[in-house]
C-alpha cells in the first residue's frame, strides 16, 4: 500500500535546483482527442459508428472496418490487467529521472488492449480502472488504478506526476478577503497545504472572516493588490520562490445585471476597471510569479505545480446583461490560454475554472442556482487532485458548454434576452 | 533705499529667514483614496507603470505612465466638483483666475481634540477663540485644519473606517457658511481624505464644506501634511491644479512660504 506522502524537508540552499523535464509530449491530431477528454476528466475512446468497434490507440479510421466514421465516447473503463513490469533503466531523460516506473498491459472490457502506467497499490493480475489523465507535458496518458479506492493512492508518486495535489504545497490566494479568496484558502488547507499566503487588497478594510483565517498559524497574510505593479513585484521578491500553486481569486463584478453591458452605460470605466483586475492582473501575477514557479517546477516533492483561474462560464459565452464584465472574462480566458502555453514547457499546468453564477453580493437579482463560494473552492480541489485543467461548475456552467458544442447560435440568442 | 520686493523676498528665502514647507503627501498606490458605496462610480488610485527605465525598452532613460483621479493624493477642489458650484463663474480648475492660486493660510490646530475624537467637528465657537489668541483671520485666506491626521501610520489607521463608514475630523455645517460671510476666506483645507468629515453624510447639509464652499467658489485643498510646520497666522500658500480642461480637481504640490521659527 502507499506510504503517505512525508512532510518534505527544508530544502538544501546549497543544492542546485533541479530543472523540469517532461515526459514525450508530441501526439497524433487523433490522439489529441484523448487529451480533450482528460482535460475535463472524462475517459473518452474512439467508437466506431459502422462496427461499433471501441478503437485504441486513436487513429484517422477504424482499425475493423475501415470506417471515417469514428466518434468520442465515454466506455467503460475498467479491465483485467494481464501483465505489469517494473521499469529500472530508460534512456528517456525525464522516465531516467523518476525509475522505477510501473507499467502494464490491460485487457479492457470494452475491448482493447492498452498499455499503461500502473498505481503501486494494483495487485500483478485482476481487475483495474483505467483513468485518462494529463501527465506534466499536459497531454493524455492512461493510468491503471485499483478498482477500489485505497488510502493514499494520490501520494503515489507516479501519479502525483499527472496531478496538482495541494498537501505539502504552499498556496498563494491572491484576494483573500473575497468570500472566494476565503472559501478557498479553507479547502487548500483542508487538503493539506503547507502555507497558504492570503493576499489582502484593502488593509483598510476589515474582513472578520479574514482576521480569523490569518490567526491559523499556516496561515500569513501578504498585501497585494493586483492592479498595483508594484505590489504585486514587491510580494514575488519577497514569496515567488515558496509558491508551489497560485490560485487567483482576485476577481472584480460590479453593477447590477442589466446595469453593465455597452449601451446601457455612459463611459467605459467599469469596463476598465474589471479589465484592470481581471485581464491585466492576472497578466502582472504572470509575469512576477511565473518565472519562479517556472524554476521550481522539479523542486522536490512539493515543486511548482498549477496555476489557477477562476473564470466564469461567460468568457466563452457573453452575458450581455453584464456586457463589459463578460469581454473581462473573455480576455482573460485568453490572457489564461497564454499563460497555459507559456507554461507548458516546464510542467506547471494552467487551471482554468468556468463557474455559473456565484452566490455573491453582486448577483444578489441573479435567480438561483447560484454556486456558493465553498463549492467552487471544492470544485478546484477536486481539479488539482484529479490532474484536469478545464472544470465547469455548476449546472448552468455544464449547460452553456454542452449548449455551446449543440448550437452556438441558440446560446447566443437566448443569453441576449 | 529699499530693495524691489521681489529681489528682497529672494534675499529672505536665501537667508534662511523665509523658508518652504511641502505641504504634500508622496504620490504612491498605497495612499488610500476616498472609498465611496460601492454602487457609485469609484475614483482611482495612483498607479505607475514603468515604460523604461536605462533597458531594451530605452536604453538612456528612465519614465513611467501612470494614472489617478482627479481626486486622488493631495489635491485641489474646484467649485465645479460640487452640484452647488457647477453654475458658478470660472469654477473649473482650467478657468480659475491665476491669482487664486497664492493666498495666506490661517492654520488652527485642532490636532489634541482631534486625536481625543477622531469625529471632532471644528464650531464658530473654537475658531472665534482661536483669533482671540491669534488675531481675525483675514480676507480671502485659506483656513486649514491641522489634525495630526497626515501623522496616522498606515492606510488603515488614516481611513479608520468602521462599519457605519469613515471617522475622521472635519468642520461643522455652521461654521463653514460663517467663514465664508463673516471672515470672506479663500477655502478651506485638511489633512484627512475629504475637506468633510468621515461622517459628514450626516450633517445638515451633508458634505457641508463641499456644500457651502463650492456654493461660493471657494476652493477645498486635501490630504495636506506638515501642518505642525506652519505658524498660525503667516504663511503664504501656493497652490495651482493642473490645468485640465474643465476639470472638477487635480493633484498638486502645494507648497507653504513661512518664516522661519
Ligand atoms: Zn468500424
Amino acid at each position: 500500500m502507499t506510504a503517505p506522502l512525508a512532510t518534505p524537508k527544508k530544502k538544501n540552499p546549497v543544492q542546485r535546483t533541479r530543472l523540469a523535464t517532461l515526459p514525450p509530449g508530441a501526439r497524433s491530431r487523433s490522439a489529441l482527442g484523448l487529451t480533450r477528454a482528460a482535460a475535463e476528466g472524462r475517459f473518452e475512446l474512439q467508437v466506431c459508428a459502422d462496427c461499433a468497434t471501441v478503437q485504441y490507440p486513436p487513429r484517422e479510421v477504424c482499425g475493423h472496418c475501415l470506417s471515417e466514421q469514428l466518434d468520442w465516447q465515454t466506455v467503460d473503463n475498467h479491465g483485467e490487467l494481464i501483465a505489469t513490469t517494473t521499469l529500472r533503466h530508460s534512456n528517456d531523460l525525464y522516465f531516467r529521472e523518476r525509475l522505477p516506473w510501473r507499467v502494464g498491459t490491460v485487457k479492457m472490457a470494452a475491448g482493447p488492449v492498452v498499455v499503461a502506467h500502473v498505481h503501486e497499490d494494483c495487485a500483478a493480475s485482476g481487475t483495474v480502472r483505467l483513468t485518462l489523465k494529463l501527465d506534466r507535458s499536459g497531454q493524455a496518458v492512461l493510468h491503471a488504478l485499483p478498482e477500489q479506492d485505497t488510502p493514499n493512492m494520490n501520494d503515489a508518486a507516479q501519479l502525483r506526476e499527472s496531478t496538482c495535489d495541494p498537501k505539502h504545497r504552499r498556496v498563494l490566494v491572491t484576494d483573500g478577503k473575497s468570500a472566494m479568496g476565503i472559501a478557498v484558502a479553507r479547502a487548500m488547507l483542508d487538503a493539506g497545504a503547507a502555507a497558504v499566503f492570503l493576499g489582502d487588497p484593502t488593509p483598510w478594510k476589515t474582513v472578520a472572516a479574514y482576521d480569523t483565517l490569518i490567526e491559523d498559524e499556516r496561515v500569513q497574510p501578504v498585501d497585494l493588490d493586483v492592479t498595483d505593479t508594484d505590489s504585486v513585484d514587491r510580494l514575488a521578491a519577497s514569496i515567488g520562490g515558496k509558491v508551489d500553486l497560485l490560485v487567483n481569486t482576485a476577481s472584480y463584478l460590479r453593477g447590477n445585471p442589466g446595469e453593465g453591458g455597452i449601451l446601457g452605460r455612459k463611459d467605459v470605466i467599469l469596463a476598465r476597471d474589471a479589465m484592470e483586475v481581471n485581464v491585466l492582473g492576472l497578466m502582472r501575477l504572470a509575469q512576477a510569479f511565473g518565472p519562479g514557479m517556472r524554476f521550481r517546477a522539479a523542486d522536490g516533492t512539493n515543486h511548482a505545480v498549477a496555476w489557477v483561474n477562476i473564470l466564469s462560464i461567460h468568457a466563452l459565452a457573453p452575458l450581455p446583461a453584464r456586457g463589459a464584465w463578460s469581454a473581462s472574462m473573455a480576455a482573460a480566458l485568453s490572457a489564461a490560454l497564454t499563460l497555459r502555453a507559456e507554461l507548458a514547457g516546464t510542467g506547471v499546468r494552467v487551471v482554468n475554472i468556468f463557474p455559473g453564477p456565484i452566490d455573491e453580493e453582486w448577483e444578489q437579482l441573479t435567480p438561483p442556482p447560484k454556486l456558493s463560494p465553498a463549492a467552487v473552492a471544492k470544485a478546484i480541489i477536486h481539479a488539482l487532485k484529479d490532474g484536469v485543467e478545464d472544470v465547469y461548475v455548476g449546472d448552468i456552467a455544464e449547460e452553456i458548454r454542452a449548449r455551446l458544442r449543440e448550437n452556438h447560435k441558440a446560446v447566443e440568442r437566448e443569453l441576449g434576452q | 533705499m529699499t530693495q524691489p520686493v521681489l529681489a528682497q523676498f529672494m534675499t529672505e528665502l536665501l537667508s534662511g529667514r523665509l523658508k518652504l514647507v511641502d505641504l504634500t503627501q508622496t504620490l504612491a498606490p498605497e495612499f488610500p483614496t476616498i472609498v465611496l458605496p460601492p454602487e457609485f462610480g469609484q475614483a482611482w488610485p495612483f498607479r505607475v507603470e514603468e515604460i523604461s527605465r536605462y533597458d531594451e525598452r530605452g536604453p538612456a532613460w528612465y519614465w513611467n505612465n501612470f494614472s489617478m483621479s482627479e481626486h486622488t493624493g493631495t489635491h485641489f477642489d474646484a467649485p465645479i466638483h460640487w452640484v452647488t458650484g457647477k453654475d458658478q463663474p470660472n469654477n473649473a480648475v482650467d478657468s480659475i483666475p491665476v491669482d487664486n492660486f497664492i493666498a495666506a493660510a490661517c492654520v488652527i490646530n485642532t490636532s489634541a481634540e482631534s486625536a481625543d475624537n477622531p469625529d471632532f467637528l471644528l464650531t464658530i465657537d473654537y475658531v472665534t477663540r482661536w483669533e482671540e489668541q491669534h488675531g481675525r483671520i483675514p480676507e480671502r485666506a485659506w483656513v486649514l485644519m491641522r489634525t495630526d491626521w497626515s501623522k496616522r501610520a498606515t492606510p488603515k489607521d488614516y481611513l479608520n473606517m468602521a462599519e457605519d463608514g469613515a471617522h475622521s475630523p472635519g468642520p461643522d455645517a455652521e461654521v463653514v457658511p460663517w467663514l465664508i460671510r463673516e471672515r470672506n476666506v479663500h477655502g478651506f483645507g485638511t489633512e484627512s481624505i475629504g475637506t468633510d468629515a468621515g461622517q459628514a453624510h450626516h450633517l445638515n447639509p451633508p458634505y457641508p464644506c463641499h456644500y457651502y464652499m463650492h456654493g461660493n467658489n471657494r476652493y477645498g485643498l486635501q490630504c495636506l501634511t506638515n501642518l505642525d510646520q506652519l505658524p498660525p497666522q503667516g504663511a503664504v500658500i501656493f497652490a495651482a491644479p493642473l490645468k485640465i480642461r474643465n476639470g472638477s480637481g487635480s493633484p498638486l504640490r502645494v507648497l507653504a512660504l513661512a518664516p522661519s521659527a
